[in-house]
């Protein structure tokens, strides 16, 4: 048996990957660290990016696959792409989400529209590996998890594990995956861990999983939020209600047919998702159960997310934007009433 | 010739700041405060040089490394201090932290975390000043490391094609995070980039307080007359990390003894009875400026938190709709 955390489970898919395909690069900000003092002893792969997740890839692997970039995302963003298009597999790390903006165009309007739009003759084998979420008091533009800014352009596929097992099986498919991927890590999940299998398979990106079986409601939580939605399930299970937990994994593409199978069984179902609420993965899933399963339903479809502001810093704040584990027990109450 | 008060001016200044960032590497250390943290050790001099060299109303923006900028701009200490400490009383209300400090009052545009979003905003600051025919002066702060990304160049391109009298002012502190700016840089110099805009650029001792003020001046002066933007390129170093707990694994410590023997701080010291300070004066400055950081510190301790639903507010200035959780 194997434990490890959600950050060496994703050091693990990423070595195990370069020593499959060597065509798998890594690019980004400080993801070895400590370039140009190469010459001291110990600068070499001082960083391995903000959270050491790279660490130790550069001395494994060298410069010439582990790249250390400038702090110009649009430039190695867009070499990626056409990296990927002419036959490397590149990997690039985007420091924080919230960073999105600076090479937005790149993944909206080249990486996921050039095999469409020039007529299917390419593909773009990228992906982006980010790390999102809050909870890390690190302000407005550090803080985002913007999983739905991706989620709706087509081309893009979408990927965001909860714990070590998914991180590594589904980081494994991304990267053999022909499509442009982004690989959403959460920097509140980095240090949980559980058992992974030394010689886990690649898990399939589309295909959902059910962490908790139960009869009475079903929550539907993204990434984080299976956290808080387990933490809620124990403590309802003390008043005999029994939720049942759905973790997507992955939001395109989406296990709608795993969804859909829980609210046939349930009726009654709550979405928790940290993100801002409007065109949310919350508003997207409960619009589809809505137009999908409405004679299953027997109440209203439940959005928990955050509220329409920015994330803010002061503790107090930050802790009330981000949804509760008592949100969550509030709602599955009011719904087992109906 | 400097008049008197400006030299007390920039001596309590450049001690304020210096004292203000050892004391929150202190408690960085001690975990006192949320979130992250980035010191401006090594960058007094140009916080300060610049700033002697504006007017409180003259606009600037700054970035995540702001402490410096902002303390020089005359943003309230006790303000400062209290919203890294996440407090109510903070110059951001709490909702900004370290990364954020910034007081439009007292002419900050914005403290920005995204490297190399503050030159094009302090573009258009300058652009409104053109249009309107005022005459404040319009400086962005940003590293070295921001000279690579694309905003920057933007901004550059747009205020020399504009003839927009504002001053790029970059920190060249020797890392872009991470990584040596020696190795990052394409050209020989880092002003060298000014090339391609056909851009005025001078170079400075960035450890040298005064040499950073008679630069600024001078290129504030030269900027108005020609109406064109100009660039400065001060040279220090970054002694703090990237953030606070950065290891500084990449920093050798033979290259931080030899930058230590041009710490703004002890240049300032030893230039000081040059400028008319005897060790009286020195001393007394010194002092004042201990004694206020400790205030600012002791005041952040007794400040109330925000509320939780405080940060439901000031999204929007008019919405018709109202936001709750």
């Amino acid at each position: 048996m194997t434990i490890k955390t959600v950050k060496d489970a994703i050091n693990d898919a990423l070595v195990q990957s370069f020593e499959e395909d060597k065509n798998v690069i890594l690019m980004g900000e400080d993801i070895a660290g400590g370039k140009g003092r190469e010459q001291y002893q110990g600068t070499q792969d001082a960083w391995g990016g903000p959270f050491g997740v790279t660490q130790g890839l550069y001395t494994k692997f060298g410069g010439e696959r582990v790249r250390d970039t400038t702090i110009a995302e649009a430039g190695f963003f867009g070499a990626a792409i056409g990296a990927a298009m002419t036959g490397l597999r590149p990997i690039v790390e985007l420091m924080y989400v919230d960073f999105a903006g600076v090479c937005f165009d790149q993944m909206m309007n080249q990486a996921a529209k050039v095999r469409y739009m020039f007529g299917g003759k390419q593909k773009v084998p990228m992906v982006v590996r980010t790390v999102v979420g809050a909870g890390f008091r690190a302000g407005s533009e550090h803080s985002q998890t913007l999983y739905s800014l991706y989620t709706h352009i087509p081309g893009l596929k979408v990927v965001a594990p909860y714990d070590a097992y998914d991180a590594k099986g589904l980081l494994l498919s991304s990267i053999k995956d022909d499509d442009p991927v982004i690989f959403m890590e959460h920097k509140r999940l980095y240090m949980t861990s559980c058992e992974v299998p030394h010689d886990l398979k690649p898990i399939p990106l589309g295909k959902g999983r059910i962490r908790r079986e139960g009869s009475d409601v079903t929550i539907i939580a993204i990434q984080r939020m299976n956290l808080f939605a387990e933490e809620a399930a124990n403590e309802l299970e003390k008043i005999n209600i029994s939720c049942e937990i759905v973790d997507p994994r992955t939001y395109s593409p989406l296990d709608e047919e795993l969804i859909f199978q829980s609210v046939k069984k349930t009726g009654k179902v709550i979405v928790v998702d940290e993100s801002n609420p409007k065109c949310s993965l919350a508003s997207e899933i409960s619009s589809l159960i809505s137009e999908k399963c409405f004679s299953d339903l027997k109440a209203a479809v439940i959005k928990i997310t955050a509220p329409h502001t920015p994330v803010p810093f002061s503790p107090p704040m930050e802790d009330f934007y981000i949804p509760s584990t008592k949100t969550i027990i509030d709602a599955v109450k009011k719904l087992k009433d109906v | 010739m400097i008049e008197k008060e400006k030299i007390n001016w920039i001596y309590k200044k450049i001690f304020t700041i210096r004292f203000f960032e050892e004391r929150i590497k202190k408690i960085a250390k001690e975990k006192i405060v949320p979130g992250y943290l980035h010191t401006c050790i090594g960058s007094e001099a140009i916080c300060v040089g610049v700033m002697a060299a504006l007017n409180q109303d003259d606009w600037i923006s700054s970035t995540y490394r702001n402490h410096g900028h902002a303390i020089a701009k005359g943003c309230e200490l006790n303000e400062i201090t209290s919203e890294i400490y996440g407090r109510k009383t903070g110059i951001c209300k709490g909702r900004g932290g370290s990364m954020h400090i910034s007081d439009f009052s007292k002419g900050m545009l914005g403290s920005f975390g995204i490297v190399a979003a503050g030159p094009a905003v302090v573009l258009g600051a300058a652009l409104q000043e053109k249009i309107n025919k005022s005459n404040k002066t319009c400086v962005s702060f940003f590293g070295d490391g921001a000279i690579h990304n694309g905003a920057f160049h933007e901004a550059a391109g747009l205020a020399k094609l504009w003839d927009i009298p504002m001053i790029f002012v970059c920190e060249n502190n020797g890392y872009a995070e991470a990584t040596a700016t020696d190795w990052h840089l394409n050209t020989k110099e880092l002003s060298d980039i000014t090339k391609a805009y056909d851009m005025l650029s001078y170079i400075g001792d960035g450890n040298n307080v005064f040499e950073v003020y008679d630069i600024t001046k001078k290129a504030i002066n030269e900027a108005k007359q020609k109406n064109t933007p100009i660039f400065l390129e001060f040279k220090n170093y970054r002694f703090s990390g990237q953030y606070e707990g950065d290891t500084q694994l990449y920093q050798p410590q033979e290259e931080i003894d030899k930058a230590k023997q041009n710490d703004p701080i002890k240049l300032a010291k030893e230039n000081s009875s040059k400028y008319g300070l005897n060790k009286n004066d020195l001393e007394k400055i010194i002092n004042e400026a201990k004694e206020e950081v400790d205030k600012a510190f002791d005041f952040a301790d007794t400040q109330p938190w925000p509320q939780p639903e405080d940060a439901l507010e000031e999204v929007y200035v008019n919405y018709p709709v109202e936001i709750n959780r």
